[in-house]
């Protein structure tokens, strides 16, 4: 048998039951490998259960910065007997299976092509623990410890760790330390250490940060200034109000009174969390809401209303797989269109699509200017892969220059200089009109918000011609949102080849890595990171300017390209759908061998290519 | 806060304390059918937020949708008003006052938007004891829509087309005071004498506070055999007391009969005076309020007045320990905790 030798650059799966505290040991792990400067990329791979089923923590270590998941498994930690026949099926030709062998191993489950690493696991706490939640929690800090050795993750990391976790617990460290020594010596004493596959101190992690990006969106809302957050609990989103009331509760109290400057409500359901936001933003504080596709599709009626009577209103999405309950705790991203079009009648939403936690960071704060700047809703499009998974990321920064953008708001000053105020009269025309908060003048400036057409001066109107011509406004409003989101990345200077790819969020790492591989092999190739909907020019261009353009996302009806196709002037036959719809990640070897498949079977007909900015009518 | 007062006052209309005429509390011109019981109520809110001296710019009004969620545009225009979506009234509300604790919230909705669509958010905003006035405009059916039964049409009522009742009502009154409700009240839209001082208190009381008030239809439900219709209500009316509100500071001059009179001292000062009728009935006490309900409507009568107030009611805000700024008001400075903080932040991700 080849045994797999690799430094570096290997993809390691735990197998877990689920609610038996060991998240904490295998973030451990990651975290070890991140100290010792080499980038990795973890990933929760758990059950919509609490306690008792099989859970899993995927983690591809990889100097080279490669973080989008990668199939096949180099080294199982199985401490799952549950779920062990999968597990050894899944470890690669040459791959390590790490197990609890304080039960002998049944010998149909022995493969000739992999290497049985046993630590007596169960026997050790036994020996060592009388409390059997004790027994249970350091059973995963012994592998932890096992595994040092076993690969050669440097001990004095993982020792710096534990004194890190349990600051002002420190009754908790020696004991810690002592069961990833116990797991370290079991290792040495019966294993020759290490194993073919081992970790190397680098230096290629530069100041990055490891977080996850529910946490990042939660801060975003802090930095940008949110006051009231209103929410209803949802897999995968929920951690981002816990992130929001964490630091709020750090950081916004007011020092006079101890009180705090910020409010945060769990409402009975979407509906009522959507409403709160929309009810807050009227009335001029910044407010939020967190949630899926499930709340999505409840809060759309409110959505209508908000992009309608012209609210601004910030919603962050995390996405999971759909429809419906779809499987709840795996990610997708699929509700593109739901969202960019979420309610009845013609409306649509301005999408922004992070890929990171700096981005789930800076998107986030972006979007209470842009709702604001817009009085329109805004949704960031993360989901479970980024939000709920730690990702390797450039740090948080703020800049402590900028202000709020809070939009086009009169005082009452400005009202008093004003003959006749109208709330939907288009002074600028750019579709943006000015807005009061309630109170602000005694006679001046108030106004009845609808949901019903009105007239420029909020009056209610069946008028057609009046309906009409709010309607164009809001056309135009949002040819005005098309400069002012985000523009897209642009991964080359000039455009080189005939040949593009377009991708999104967490497509990101793996396309890139997949471009890098068809580059490697000697195809030209262009690409494009799409940040935000309205598409801008730089979009519409790139669409324009390649013959075949494949779109790479993670659902199963092509969405971004349906709404492409929608939404710019181009040919539905040059968009090639690159698609991956099982609930995990996409991986590079997939994207590059959709692409490499259709290159070769080339049914696509090129188009002659156009002028720039010649299809736009 | 702004105090400017307004420019232009007709001379020979009375004004209140602020300076302010009943003009400047008015809507524009209801579209509601001729004798619809919701226009008296929106005339009895502008006369209450008139003769408290509540500044009109200081209100936001919001609704629901329906006949009766259309009338905020019909009394205090120079309130900001939020017409929003069917049943959802209470979360568009709860957030507003959120954003902003200083201004008086009236929420206006119907029995439909309130007991059948909006019956989730209805329990939740009475739990959250969120400050403001909820008034429901009560006419037993869905009036926008043509007059279908509503959740609170009685058993046994018959609608204009002849269809009798067959489901059982339910009784917001009781189902708020159930709740944990800390003000509930009811009362007749063509009674502003009750009603008038029960919005008074319902304003001044801080935390959530219900008015039922039963509005006839008289399009689609003021027929007979409809137990919403006017001439029914009339006859089968039965208060709890007499109510009166002294507003805070105000000396109280009415002489009360002794024995039977109570009185209840609200949050801020004022004063509700009750000339007690309805008997073993005490308005601070929960329960005594739920027995009335009960003993009214085992007799077939609908009890008015004030029903429940929890002196002791402490508002959203204050149970979640917001500040006392208004949100909305609050900037950069007090929300932004800076760069050197976040860097701070980066390093425990590292
Ligand atoms: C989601 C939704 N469903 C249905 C309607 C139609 N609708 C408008 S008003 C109304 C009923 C209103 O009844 P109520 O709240 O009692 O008000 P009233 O007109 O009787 O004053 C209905 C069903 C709507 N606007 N929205
Ligand atoms: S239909 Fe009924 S509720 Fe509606 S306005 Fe007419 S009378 Fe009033
Ligand atoms: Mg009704």
């Amino acid at each position: 048998m080849q045994k797999i030798t690799a430094v570096n650059d290997f993809v390691i799966r735990f197998a877990n039951v689920n609610g038996t505290g060991s998240a904490s040991a295998n973030n451990m792990f990651a975290k070890a490998v991140f100290r010792m400067g080499i980038p990795c990329a973890p990933k929760n791979i758990f059950p919509s259960n609490i306690q008792g089923l099989p859970t899993w923590y995927e983690v591809r270590v990889n100097e080279k910065g490669y973080l989008g998941r990668r199939a096949g498994i180099d080294i199982m930690v199985c401490v799952n007997p549950q779920s062990m026949v999968k597990d050894v099926a899944e470890v690669v030709a040459g791959g390590y299976f790490v197990y609890d062998n304080t039960k002998a191993i049944d010998p149909s489950l022995l493969r000739k092509d992999v290497t049985y690493i046993g630590i007596p696991l169960t026997e050790m706490c036994l020996r060592e623990y009388t409390d059997s939640r004790q027994r249970q929690l350091f059973k995963n800090v012994i592998y932890v410890g096992a595994l040092a050795a076993l690969i050669d993750i440097e001990f004095c990391v993982l020792k710096d760790l534990v004194s890190d976790q349990f600051k002002g617990k420190e009754k908790l460290i020696a004991p810690n330390i002592h069961a990833l020594e116990m797991g370290y010596q079991s290792a040495k004493e019966n294993y020759n250490c290490p194993i073919g596959i081992r970790v190397e101190r680098r230096d290629n992690v530069g100041d990055s940060i490891l977080l996850d990006g529910n946490a990042a969106c939660g801060l975003g809302a802090v930095y940008a200034g949110a006051s009231v957050a209103a929410w209803y609990p949802i897999t995968p989103s929920t951690s981002v109000v816990d992130a929001f009331a964490k630091y709020a509760n750090r950081l916004r109290i007011d020092p006079g009174t101890g009180k705090k400057n910020f409010a945060i409500v769990q409402s009975e359901d979407e509906l009522s969390a959507i409403g709160m936001v929309i009810g807050a933003n009227w009335n001029g504080a910044r407010s939020f809401t967190a949630t899926s596709g499930p709340g999505v599709s409840l809060m759309s009626e409110f959505l209508g209303l908000a992009y309608f009577a012209e609210i601004p209103t910030v919603l962050i999405n995390v996405q999971r797989s759909g429809p419906s309950t779809g499987m709840p705790t795996r990610s997708q991203q699929s509700d593109i269109v739901s969202s960019a079009y979420a309610s009845h009648g013609d409306t649509k939403h301005v999408l922004l699509f992070p890929a990171t936690p700096l981005e789930c960071f800076e998107l986030t704060a972006d979007a209470f200017d842009l709702a604001e700047r817009l009085q329109t809703p805004v949704i960031v499009m993360s989901d479970l892969e980024l939000g709920m998974n730690d990702n390797m990321s450039s740090p948080l920064k703020w800049d402590d220059e900028r202000c709020y953008d809070r939009g086009k708001v009169l005082s009452a000053k400005d009202l008093d200089k004003m003959e006749r105020f109208g709330r939907y009269l288009d002074v600028d025309g750019d579709g943006i009109c000015y807005r009061t908060y309630p109170g602000t003048h005694p006679t001046k400036g108030a106004f009845f918000t609808r949901g019903t057409s009105r007239d420029e001066y909020a009056v209610y109107t069946e008028d057609g011609d009046e309906y009409v011509k709010n309607m164009e406004r809001l056309v135009l409003k949002w040819e005005t949102t098309k400069d002012l989101v985000a523009p897209p990345e642009l991964y080359q200077r000039k455009n080189g080849s005939d040949i593009g790819v377009i991708f999104f969020g967490t497509s990101t790492h793996a396309s890139l890595e997949a471009i890098d591989m068809l580059v490697e092999e000697g195809m030209k190739i262009d690409a494009l990171r799409i940040k935000a909907f309205p598409f801008n020019s730089e979009v519409e261009d790139f669409l324009v300017k390649h013959d075949t353009v494949y779109i790479v996302e993670q659902n199963r009806d092509a969405q971004l390209r349906s709404l492409l196709v929608n939404e710019c002037e181009v040919s539905p036959q040059k968009l090639v759908p690159v698609l991956n719809m099982d609930g995990m990640p996409i991986t590079a070897m997939n994207i590059k061998g959709q692409i490499r498949k259709n290159q070769s079977t080339d049914d696509v007909i090129p188009l002659r290519k156009k002028e720039r900015g010649a299809s736009i009518k | 806060m702004s105090y400017i007062k307004p420019s232009f006052r007709h001379p020979d209309l009375p004004s209140n304390d602020l300076g302010y005429t009943k003009k400047d509390y008015e809507g524009v011109l209801s579209t509601l059918c001729a004798g619809c019981g919701h226009d008296s109520i929106s005339s009895a809110i502008l006369q209450s937020c008139f003769e408290m001296s509540i500044e009109p710019h200081k209100i936001a009004k919001i609704s629901g949708i329906g006949c009766s969620s259309k009338t905020p545009t019909y009394f205090l225009g120079n309130s900001h008003g939020f017409n929003s979506v069917h049943g959802r009234m209470p979360s568009v509300a709860t957030g507003a006052n959120l954003a902003n604790r200083e201004l008086t919230y009236i929420g206006v909705s119907g029995d439909g938007d309130t007991a059948s669509i909006g019956m989730g958010q209805f329990a939740h905003v009475v739990r959250r004891n969120l400050n403001m006035v909820y008034i429901v405009m009560n006419n037993g059916c869905y009036g926008l829509t043509k007059g279908q039964d509503s959740a609170t049409a009685d058993i046994g009522s018959k609608s204009k087309a002849g269809s009798v009742n067959i489901y059982e009502p339910i009784d917001l009154a009781s189902l708020a005071l159930e709740l944990g409700a800390s003000f509930v009240g009811r009362s007749f839209s063509g009674d502003k004498h009750q009603l008038i001082p029960l919005i008074k208190a319902a304003i001044s009381h801080p935390g959530f506070a219900l008015i039922d008030v039963v509005s006839p239809c008289v399009t689609f439900n003021n027929n007979a055999g409809s137990t919403k219709a006017y001439d029914y209500v009339r006859d089968h009316l039965d208060a709890t007391s007499t109510v009166d509100f002294v507003p805070m500071k105000k000396e109280i001059v009415t002489s009360y009969q002794d024995g039977s009179s109570k009185e209840v001292t609200m949050h801020d000062g004022s004063v509700i005076h009750l000339q007690k009728l309805a008997e073993g009935w005490d308005p601070l006490d929960r329960e005594s309020a739920l027995n009335a309900l009960h003993t009214a409507r085992n007799k077939g009568e609908i009890l008015t007045g004030l029903l429940y107030m929890d002196a002791e009611s402490q508002g959203l805000h204050d149970m979640i320990e917001t500040v006392n700024k208004p949100l909305n008001s609050l900037a950069e400075k007090e929300l932004c905790p800076g760069n050197q903080a976040l860097q701070n932040i980066n390093e425990s991700f590292r």
